[in-house]
């Protein structure tokens, strides 16, 4: 049954962004589970006052804002809060395409500090797309009420990318979230995540399909990622690969 | 999700600029399909699975947990809100004393607001007639424009600026996530999604935004339930008609003492009768349009959190009162001009407006309503907000100028032949009847279908003819004996 037609407005409007050539400041993209804080978070780097609530699947539309930090411009994007990257739904999907064809310098992953485990599986999922990310462990607050005790450097050790602990209502960590971020988009740090171990049949799967797609783009760091979907027959993958469409919107969307 | 091997390679695979090589399109395709299919299904699951592993490794050794004193308290607090005993009556409790608080708070406000608007069309109009204005001019600006955009500011920004902070408090609490619980198991009966439950909350605030927030549902068959059925919850600009005719109308009806209660508990009921057809319209549509089974869902309860009490006072005054009272205004103003000139103009010696009327008067008394509520129908379609302004401008144009409280407005609908039937009549169409033009266009762009649309409206209006027909029959019958 054919209900809606597959691509809706929203992620049109996505693809616009990137296809501006004339980029200039940094973009930021914030992404991470439902109900985390994420849109407190938006509020608190931008000074805007998106409407927060406590459900999950509040935000279903991107939001935007930008700030001013250490004279650099940033565009920061508040995506849909999505359980997984994996899964088809349209707000999933949006979060998605984003952080694959947004191409963003930096992407901040919030967790809740008291289900940290459960979020990394979002944050793993989007440090295979894209190394440039800050780890924004939120609600500490609530976390250590609760009796959690968080070390930030053993995760950062673990993660290996930058991690900040924060609670966005009282502005607990924004400073520090707001430097971090600076760094990773600036390319003054390189974040190197740790990688997910896969079953040998698809690694070497794998391994074959990334110089096959790394041919037509320079040094990609999803290409990884790409390659896996494409085994699995992703089917909007494919035809971005075939029509052309992925090189043009990756090398658009590229900085460097 | 589809399978590579139906991908003809045969296509036309043309070398571009920008593009992937022809032959590596060629080699990744016949890498794709050397990989056993068992293999490629199980990616995304191992995938996950060796996720979780590495995240269970790295929290346990970041992650120390020394008491849990607040968690045992949520969860007392969790089993207390989704209880099989206590879940309902909770629900129905708190939502009663939303309405309770929003009616008795209200009227005070209401009343001052009023008279000192309408003490300002006087001087407004002494002003004009002072300005040798022309009298069509005055008519048209002070008794059209002025009165409807008045009318609308005092009858419903005060009930607006009560129930949406209470209602952002629920929802900032983590309060919804708790009801999309308890509902679930009739959203389920009725084949539609769980979290339809809280699409439906969203539309208590507006239709529009219900109909947006129905994209958290994966299934299409389910949100396209959900998005159908969105208009049968009362939203801002429909609250404040159900809360005034219950308060002037059936309250009345009671002692004086107890009149608050039976006004909240009227809302009460109306809004319960929306739920209800939500649920039995998503079960047909999922009977016969929308035939499927209901897919599971995972829906995680938030902890609660203490609400932001000032930043809620701010977002709902900014984004939800003035946001819906701006658009009130902005559209009862033109409508109040086009309700003077068709009150004013005249052909073969009868007003464009009687004509109007008349044509439509069999057709609303047939429904327990008349005339001028139906063409007040239709010239509100851009906004919900204005049916009440709108009826009363009809029915006191031409006539000289009455104060309008609450009390003299109970007077000039029983001039006009309103009875408590009439009342009831019309809070169940306006409940029913068909969604905004603003959450039409929504419904479209969500959709982006011409039939489904058109649906969203007849389905609704078909029902609220039904309903109110039914409700004025047995009302009748109840009456006569």
């Amino acid at each position: 049954m054919r209900i809606f037609k597959r691509k809706t407005a929203h992620t049109e409007d996505l693809y616009q962004i990137e296809i501006m050539p004339e980029r200039k400041n940094n973009v930021i993209a914030l992404a991470g589970n439902p109900n985390t804080g994420k849109s407190t978070i938006f509020n608190r780097l931008t000074g805007l006052r998106q409407h927060t609530g406590n459900w999950p699947g509040k935000t279903v539309k991107k939001a935007e804002g930008e700030f001013t930090f250490k004279n650099e411009e940033f565009k920061l994007i508040d995506l849909p809060g999505t359980y997984s990257l994996l899964s088809t739904s349209e707000d999933e999907e949006v979060a998605r395409d984003f952080i694959l064809f947004g191409n963003p310098d930096a992407t901040i992953i919030v967790c809740d500090a008291s289900v940290l485990e459960r979020n990394l599986n979002l944050a793993f999922q989007i440090m295979q797309i894209t190394y440039r990310c800050v780890l924004c462990v939120n609600l500490i607050d609530e976390a250590r009420r609760k009796g959690f005790e968080i070390d930030k450097e053993q995760l950062e050790k673990e993660i290996g990318v930058p991690v900040v602990l924060t609670n966005a209502k009282s502005g607990e960590g924004i400073e520090e979230l707001k430097e971090k971020m600076y760094l990773v988009a600036t390319r003054l740090i390189k974040p190197n995540p740790r990688k997910i171990k896969m079953k040998d049949s698809i690694r070497k799967k794998i391994d074959l399909l990334v110089p096959l797609i790394n041919e037509s783009f320079t040094d990609l760091y999803s290409a990884e990622w790409i390659a896996m979907r494409l085994l699995e027959g992703d089917s909007k993958i494919f035809n971005a690969i075939k029509n052309g469409k992925l090189v043009e919107l990756v090398n658009k969307g590229k900085l460097e | 999700m589809e399978n590579l091997l139906s991908w003809s390679t045969k296509e036309n695979l043309s070398d571009g600029v920008g593009k992937v090589k022809n032959e590596n399109v060629l080699k990744i395709i016949e890498i794709i399909n050397s990989c056993d299919q068992e293999t490629r299904k199980r990616i995304e699951d191992d995938l996950v699975e060796s996720i979780y592993q590495t995240a269970t490794k790295i929290t346990s050794r970041c992650v120390k947990k020394k008491k849990n004193g607040i968690i045992d308290f949520e969860l007392k607090l969790d089993q207390l809100f989704t209880s099989r005993y206590f879940g309902f009556p909770i629900m129905l409790l708190l939502l009663t004393s939303v309405f309770f608080i929003t009616i008795k708070g209200a009227n005070v406000p209401s009343k001052l607001i009023a008279s000192g608007l309408f003490w300002f069309e006087e001087h407004l109009k002494s002003f004009f007639i002072l300005l040798n204005s022309p009298r069509w001019l005055t008519g048209f600006l002070v008794d059209g424009v002025y009165r409807s955009v008045a009318w609308v500011v005092s009858v419903m920004f005060p009930p607006m600026a009560i129930f949406f902070p209470i209602f952002t408090i629920l929802e900032d609490a983590g309060y919804l996530p708790r009801v999309a619980f308890n509902l679930d198991k009739l959203f389920k009966w009725a084949g539609a999604h769980g979290k339809q439950a809280l699409t439906m909350g969203m539309g208590f605030g507006c239709n529009a935004a219900g109909v947006v927030s129905t994209r958290i549902i994966d299934s299409p068959r389910e949100r396209l339930i959900a998005i159908l059925t969105n208009n049968f919850v009362p939203c801002n600009g429909r609250w404040p008609l159900i809360i005034m005719l219950s308060s002037i109308f059936v309250a009345a009806s009671f002692p004086a003492s107890i009149s608050s209660f039976a006004a909240a508990g009227t809302v009460l009921l109306i809004t319960l009768f929306g739920i209800l057809i939500t649920l039995l319209v998503s079960k047909f549509l999922s009977k016969t349009l929308l035939k499927g089974e209901p897919s599971a869902f995972k829906l995680e309860l938030p902890p609660y959190r203490k609400p932001q009490i000032l930043r809620i006072l701010y977002t709902s005054f900014i984004d939800r009162t003035l946001f819906v009272l701006g658009r009130a205004v902005a559209m009862s103003a033109p409508a109040g001009g086009l309700i003077w000139i068709l009150g004013n103009v005249t052909l073969n010696g009868k007003t464009l407006m009687s004509y109007g009327v008349d044509f439509l008067q069999p057709v609303g008394k047939a429904i327990g309503l008349d005339g001028v509520i139906l063409l007040a129908y239709i010239i509100a379609i851009p906004a919900n907000e204005i049916i009440i302004p709108t009826i009363i401008m009809i029915y006191s144009s031409g006539s000289k100028m009455i104060d309008l409280e609450l009390d003299q407005l109970k007077e000039l609908f029983i001039q006009n032949e309103w009875t408590v039937l009439t009342a009831i009549c019309l809070m169940f169409f306006s409940l029913l009847h068909y969604p905004c033009s603003t959450t039409t266009w929504t419904i479209y762009k969500e959709t982006r279908s011409v039939k489904w649309t058109v649906i969203s409206n007849l389905l609704p209006l078909t029902i609220a003819f039904i309903v109110c027909f039914m409700v004025y029959r047995i009302g009748m019958l109840l009456i006569g004996s």
